[in-house]
């Protein structure tokens, strides 16, 4: 058996959303190079919905997946939701990431969670 | 797809004439090596045939060759009789390095836990212990040095002759992992001063899971498999008679490959390596010419190891990584970090590992494909932008 189902195969050869939006009015940052993925989230947030969002990765395949269907997850969807959004429902939307790898993707959940503060500081909304 | 296999340091292909003595002893000579009657006495002089290619194979006497399930538990045995042998005599320290494979590392650290005081030496920036670090090192209470012959993920050969006079002169034991080394750099264990020496045949083209363990003669080795008396009553368990025989078959081949195979590896893996240090901010880790003939590793900045070799796997591309997530724990390979990688240098490891019949083509293959790799990586990680924009200062 491959170490990951088809789906994170998928979205680790082709990453939705990747890049960067330049007037994004929510930034979150989070992982550190020494345990070997970090993730940046970007997000457009208009009328409490996610407009757009972007990511970049540094990591491993199961980063890179978590990254790319959090972002599928999110977009389009009102704060309300995505602050909902935990790293269970990422790695389920996957078809599940091996257990050692499940850390992964509780850092696409912790990048959104840094982008939602970063924009409630922004805007000096309450969360 | 064509597979491209370079991965030869993780375990080779068996060569079609190790699997032909394989299936035919398998075959023919399923007796019991132990067993009086022909069929098994048959057995039994396939091992004693195995036992002499092996010893000749590195200058040993046939006596001093113990069958074992592999370079784990040859390493496990050396280590384990040296301290014993040493513990009797009231010496209770044991050096080793830095680099060296978790089969000697966790077995220092249970010693360590039985009472042992171990000593780790550092290795210099190319992976390469220091003599007089080890000189220095040893006291009247060293038992047992262990430097491994040539590394498993940056390929350096270490100075194991003048290590093993050093040994000599203070009357010490010395073992090495040759695990690497065996079938692929000449090996002499009488003019390299060696007492112990662990090897394992799924690294020269042989099969897993069979190796031998050399003990100089006067040695006398601690059981670690209880049981009956094979392999002179110091490694218990009916001998795997095909897996013996078809590392013998394996170990002749490659001696006698040798020369030529080097000559042509060391050629491909010089091309491989420049090619790959046109990637800009990559460097090679280990040293340039006290090198295995088969082994390349490289670390680039801004990527990450496990992505790296995924995207190769989509290409063909056989390969290996010394990254965190590549390795389940925590942290990225100890030998990375002990040349000096930092920890986001050393999460963007790859390594390349040649046989004598990678050829040009593939070479040339992997050049490109780990380029393209590496650039579409870098293309949307943030450790990359913050380098590129000039947040972090680059390292390579
Ligand atoms: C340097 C070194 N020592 C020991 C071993 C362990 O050998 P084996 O897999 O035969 O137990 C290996 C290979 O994995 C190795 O590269
Ligand atoms: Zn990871």
């Amino acid at each position: 058996m491959a170490l990951y189902s088809e789906k994170v195969m998928d979205h680790f050869r082709n990453p939705r959303n990747v890049g960067v939006i330049e007037d994004a009015n929510g930034v979150g940052e989070v992982g550190n190079a020494r345990c070997g993925d970090i993730m940046k989230m970007y997000l457009k947030i208009e009328d409490d919905v996610v407009k757009d969002v972007k990511f970049e990765t540094f990591g491993c395949g199961s980063a890179i997946a978590s990254s790319s269907m959090a972002t599928e997850l999110i977009k389009g969807k009102p704060l309300s939701e995505v602050k909902q959004l935990t790293n269970e429902a990422v790695a389920e939307a996957l078809d599940g990431l091996p257990a050692y790898k499940m850390h992964c993707s509780v850092l696409a959940e912790e990048a959104i969670q840094a982008a939602l503060e970063d924009y409630y500081k922004k805007t000096n909304k309450k969360d | 797809m064509n597979r491209i296999y370079l991965d030869n340091a993780a375990t080779t292909k068996m060569s079609e004439k190790a699997i032909e003595t394989m299936t035919a002893c398998m075959r023919e000579s399923f007796g019991n090596p132990s067993s009086l009657y022909g069929l098994g006495q048959q057995a039994k002089d396939i091992i004693e045939e195995a036992r002499v290619a092996v010893a000749s194979a590195i200058n040993a006497s046939p006596k001093e060759i113990f069958f074992t399930s592999g370079g784990s538990e040859a390493d496990n045995q050396a280590i384990i009789s040296a301290a014993n042998i040493g513990r009797r005599k009231g010496k209770t320290h044991l050096v080793t390095t830095s680099i060296e494979h978790h089969a000697v590392l966790h077995t220092f650290k249970k010693l360590e836990k039985e009472g042992f005081e171990i000593t780790i030496l550092p290795v210099n920036s190319n992976g390469i212990v220091d003599l007089d670090e080890v000189k220095n090192a040893i006291t009247d209470k060293t038992a047992l040095v262990s430097v491994m012959y040539a590394n498993n993920e940056i390929g350096t050969i270490q100075p194991i002759r003048e290590i093993g006079a050093i040994c000599r002169e203070k009357g010490v034991l010395f073992h090495t992992d040759a695990v690497q080394a065996v079938g692929h750099i000449p090996i002499d264990v009488q003019s390299d001063n060696v007492d112990l020496l662990s090897s394992s045949a799924h690294k020269f083209h042989g099969p897993k899971g069979v190796g031998f363990l050399y003990a100089k003669k006067g040695i006398v080795l601690t059981n670690i498999i209880e049981g009956g008396a094979q392999e002179r009553g110091k490694r218990a368990g009916t001998e795997n008679v095909p897996g013996i025989a078809a590392m013998a078959a394996a170990l002749t081949e490659s001696i006698e490959k040798m020369d030529d195979a080097a000559k042509r590896e060391t050629l491909l893996r010089d091309r491989l390596i420049k090619g790959l240090s046109q990637i800009s901010h990559s460097a090679l880790n280990g040293d340039a010419i006290r090198r295995l003939p088969g082994n390349v590793s490289f670390c680039f900045e801004g990527i990450e190891g496990e992505s790296l070799l995924l995207l190769l796997d989509d290409k063909g591309i056989c390969g290996s990584s010394g990254s965190a997530c590549t390795s389940g724990s925590l942290d990225p390979s100890h030998v990375l970090l002990a040349i000096g990688r930092v920890h986001d240098v050393a999460h963007g490891s790859l390594r390349l590992s040649l046989s004598e019949e990678t050829t040009e083509q593939e070479i040339d293959f992997a050049i490109e494909a780990v380029s393209d790799v590496v650039n579409h990586l870098r293309s949307f990680s943030p450790v990359w932008r913050d380098l590129t924009e000039g947040k972090t200062k680059f390292i390579l």
